[in-house]
This record gives C-alpha cells, structure tokens and sequence, in this order.
C-alpha cells in the first residue's frame, strides 16, 4: 500500500488535472513525482528550486490571483525556514493555502536534527484561524486533502512515515474504546500504540486526525465526570495541552502530556523506533506512563 | 475632499502627505517614492476604485511599507480614501497605519512592513495570473535598503527563469542601504535576466517610458535614482 507521501502525490496530481484553480507549488522536494503533472500544467505546478521563502510567498501570490495553492516540502523547511512568510504572507494577508508537509517529528532520524521538525504544530498553533490536520493514515491524509482543497482555508496537513493499521476517516474526536477510568486522547500516528497501551485497561480512547480546532465539545461529553486526561501526541509535548485545558476549564481535571521531549534535543539517528523510545513514545512506554498517571 | 468637484493631482500631494504627522523618521521614505507612486497610479497601471475586485486588474503591491505617507496621499487622489481620514491615520480609529493593511485600506492589495515580502508576493501573483490567462500587468515597489533581504533574491531569479514578462520591480535608491550597492542594483537584475532601466526617479517623462516600454519575454527592473536618504 502506498504511505503518507505517495498518496498525496497521487492526490495531488489528480486534483491538478481535474481542477483549473489549483496550483502546487513545490521546492525541489517531491518535484521528479510530479513531473509529468508539470508537463502537463507547467503553469500551475510549479517548482521554485531550493528557495522556502519564496515557495510560501509564492503560494501566497497564487492566493491573491484567485488560484487555490498546495504548497509542499519538508516540515522543517517549510514551517520552520519560512515561518515568517506563513504569518504574514498568508495569515495576516488573509490568504488561503494547503500547506502539505512531510517529515514529522522524525521520519527521516539518519538525517539528523536538521530534517526534525516537531515544534512545527505549536508554531502554527500560535496563529489563529488554521485547520491542522495530523492524519494516521493514507486513506487519511487523502481524504483530508480533498476535504481542504474547496473553499480558502488556511490548512496545514503534516504527513507522516509514521501509520496507524486502518483509518478513521470521522470527524472530531472519534471513541475507539469506551471505558470509565479516565479519557486517552491518539493523535494521528500515535493511535495504534496507544491501543496496544491500553490494552487491559478500563479507559476510554478517543482519536482524531485533526487538532485545530480542537474538539472540545467532543472531549466534554467524552470525560462526564471521570476527567483524567492523558494527550499523546506526536510532536512537542503539550502542544494541545491549552486546548484541553480550555475545554475542560469548569471541572476538576488532571492531564498527562505525552509527546516529544521538551527539555533535551535528541542528538542520535538510528531508526524511528530509536527515536520512539528516546521520546517515550513506543507502546511499552506509553503504557508505562498511562499506568502510573491512570492509578495515581 | 467631500466637497471638492475635480480630483486632485500630482500638485496636491505635498499638502495630502503633509497632513499625516508623527512618523518623521519615515519621511525621507515618503519623500523617494512620491513620483513613482504618481506615475504609475496616475499614468501606467489599469487600476481603480471601481474595478477594485475585477479579476484582471493591475496589481500594485508596495513592498516597501515604511513611510506610506505618499502612497496614502495617491490612494486619496486617486478616489480610493478620503482626505479626512489622513489627518487623524495611525490612531486607533484609523484603518491607515504606519504600515498599510490590505484588509482594513482600499486599494492596498498587500498589508506590509516586514521588508522582502512583495517581490516574493509578486511573483506568485504573477504567476498566478498568467494561468488564468490575464494579460494584467504587476508592479511591485522595493527600495534598496529592502535589496538587502535575501527573500528578494529568491525570487528575483526564479521570475526571469520563468519568464514573467508582466512583472515589473521598481528599485526607490535612495542610497540608504546599510552596505550599498555600488553600482550593483541593476547588475543584480540583469545578470539574472532582468531586462533593466535605470532614471531618475524624479523625471515623469522618463519615469513614464520606462515603465511603458516593451520588453518581451523577460521582467522589468526600473532602478528610480533618487536624493541619497537625509539629503535634503
């Protein structure tokens, strides 16, 4: 089955051929899978070389000419690099894109900290008005688009070597497992492993491919009065922490964060499943954390 | 200006931007684009009030925000604010700021103030434009102080490898660049395939012609020389 990235590739291409008001802009990476989709449409995918700055501005510019634009690299390029173009260029213009990414938190963990981005969901998390989509799946991650592609939102869809077995292609927070203990919150990648967590354990799962904005109505009806909450997240921990925390103001409640660790920068390769442990983040550690926080 | 019956022009504007105080340590800014701000809203660009949303309209997008006073002062001559508003601009009340919002000012097709952001802009719109098929033409205004963004550079050398002949940079140098660029304004331009002009920017007629004429298949590059910042 094709991952994360090759199934926006395809998508991608088919939306360009089927719709005259989409363009994609791309910087280098991706750009020989869509070459033929650039023959094509030379006019509307666009490759701009290594340049991220000019990559969001572009998209940008597309916007302001009536054009719907997906822009695409790598997430440390594309969200770090060129924060400042997101911010001004598309939010406080008010200009729609889809921005695409790959990469994660560490998808690639032989390249090192340079192709490491996951303080890219709280940076965008500090602007208003953004759909963040973090899908678990192909089918996922290609139903997402073709939902962000109508209209002008301002979208990020970060897309991960990382997968769940099957999708879950609902909307909002979705219960995959109902329990009275307390409340797990899966994001994205992170939902098969923390099924494997709980395994034997009487708490409910909830999942969902898309944390901005954040459904909070949906964590409300799912806590009734029990309201241990535990957020396991695949970026930097807490990132959706103030989201809970919000929705959740008018009753006694505890949280547990889990995802990237926030007080060291994790300086080795090796493989994901390296990293996962690293981080905390593999079932095993996961189900250590839900134990300890669950039965304190 | 709510009752005055012709528009006012290019001799109005000293008293327009006259009327916008407090942002004094921009006014040399103001000063060196007046002409050129004149020119094209006056003589070049296909753009107005009444054909602000048509799809194929001249696009004007001013890169360099600081110091709007003289694009204010053209927007009010050219029917798109009034001359009330100047007076009391960069208050709370106002839409009109110290940097130009494209969502709260008429005519202001991009909000700006961080420098090396309309060039990059432009050149997507560009592009843009051109897959739809519009003949518009897009006019981004930089200074050469702003040259020093390498966002600039970006995007100067992707839209002459890309052919957007319908793009036109204008280079205010009023010679305020911290490290300069002898001579290297046009050169820059140029040696990326630029076809490039250089006048004063004082000069109407000149302004006018290098603005007007043709240069198939490559962008435009007009570098506006004007008195060096605190000159005068």
């Amino acid at each position: 089955m094709p991952n994360m990235r090759e199934t926006f590739l395809a998508t991608a291409e088919e939306i360009v051929n089927t719709d005259p008001d989409v363009a994609i802009v791309l910087a280098d990476i991706s750009a020989a899978s869509l070459a033929e989709a650039a023959r094509r449409h030379p006019d509307r995918v666009i490759n701009v070389g290594i340049r991220e700055q000019l990559l969001v501005s572009t998209g940008a510019g597309l916007a302001l000419a009536g054009l719907r634009p997906i822009v695409h690299t790598f997430n440390a390029f594309l969200v770090e690099r060129a924060f400042e173009q997101i911010k001004l260029d598309l939010s406080h213009q008010e200009l729609g894109a889809v921005l695409v990414s790959y990469g994660a938190s560490y998808d690639m963990p032989m390249e090192g900290r340079t192709h490491q981005a996951p303080g890219d969901v709280a940076l965008i998390d500090s602007l208003p008005g953004w759909y963040v989509h973090v899908p678990g799946h192909p089918e996922e991650a290609r139903r997402l688009l073709l939902d962000s592609v109508p209209g002008d939102s301002r979208t990020y869809l970060r897309l991960s070597a990382q997968a769940n077995s099957v999708p879950h292609l609902g909307v909002g927070l979705q219960t995959i497992r109902q329990g009275t203990r307390g409340v797990v919150i899966a994001v994205g990648p992170m939902l098969d492993r923390v099924l494997q967590a709980t395994e034997g354990m009487d708490v409910t799962v909830l999942y969902t491919s898309t944390v901005r904005p954040f459904d909070a109505e949906g964590l409300r009806a799912a806590v009734w009065d029990v309201a241990d909450v535990a957020l396991v997240e695949p970026y930097l921990r807490g990132t959706s922490a103030h989201c809970v925390a919000d929705a959740l103001a008018d009753r006694p409640h505890r949280l547990l964060n889990l995802g990237t660790r926030r007080d060291a920068e994790v300086r080795i390769y090796g493989t994901r499943a390296d990293h996962d442990l690293v981080h905390g983040l593999d079932a095993g550690s996961i189900a250590l954390s839900l134990k300890e926080f669950f039965t304190g | 200006m709510t009752t005055t019956t012709s528009e006012p022009g290019y001799a109005d504007l000293p008293r327009l931007i006259s009327l916008m105080t407090g942002d004094d340590k921009h006014h040399a800014a103001a000063e060196s684009t007046v002409d050129v701000l004149w020119v094209l809203f006056d003589r070049v660009l296909d753009l107005g009030p009444e054909t602000a949303r048509r799809p194929g309209r001249d696009r004007f997008l001013l890169s360099k925000g600081h110091g709007p006073m003289a694009y204010y002062a053209v927007l009010v001559a050219k029917g798109w604010l009034d001359e009330d508003e100047l007076a009391d601009w960069s208050s709370a009340r106002s839409r009109l700021g110290h940097h130009p919002d494209r969502v709260r000012a008429p005519g202001v097709e991009i909000s700006s103030g961080s420098l090396g952001h309309g060039l990059p802009i432009a050149v997507g719109t560009a592009l843009g434009l051109r897959a739809r098929r519009f003949s518009s033409r897009i006019v981004t205004l930089v200074g050469d102080a702003e040259l020093d963004e390498g966002s600039n550079h970006e995007a100067i050398v992707v839209a002459a490898r890309l052919g957007l002949d319908k793009l036109t940079t204008v280079v205010v140098d009023n010679q305020s660049s911290t490290h300069g660029w002898p001579g290297g304004i046009a050169r820059r331009f140029e040696t990326e395939g630029w076809a490039v002009r250089t006048v004063s920017g004082r000069d109407h007629e000149a302004l006018y012609d290098a603005f007007t004429t043709p240069h198939p298949g490559r962008p435009l590059a007009v570098v506006t020389v004007v008195e060096p910042k605190g000159a005068h």
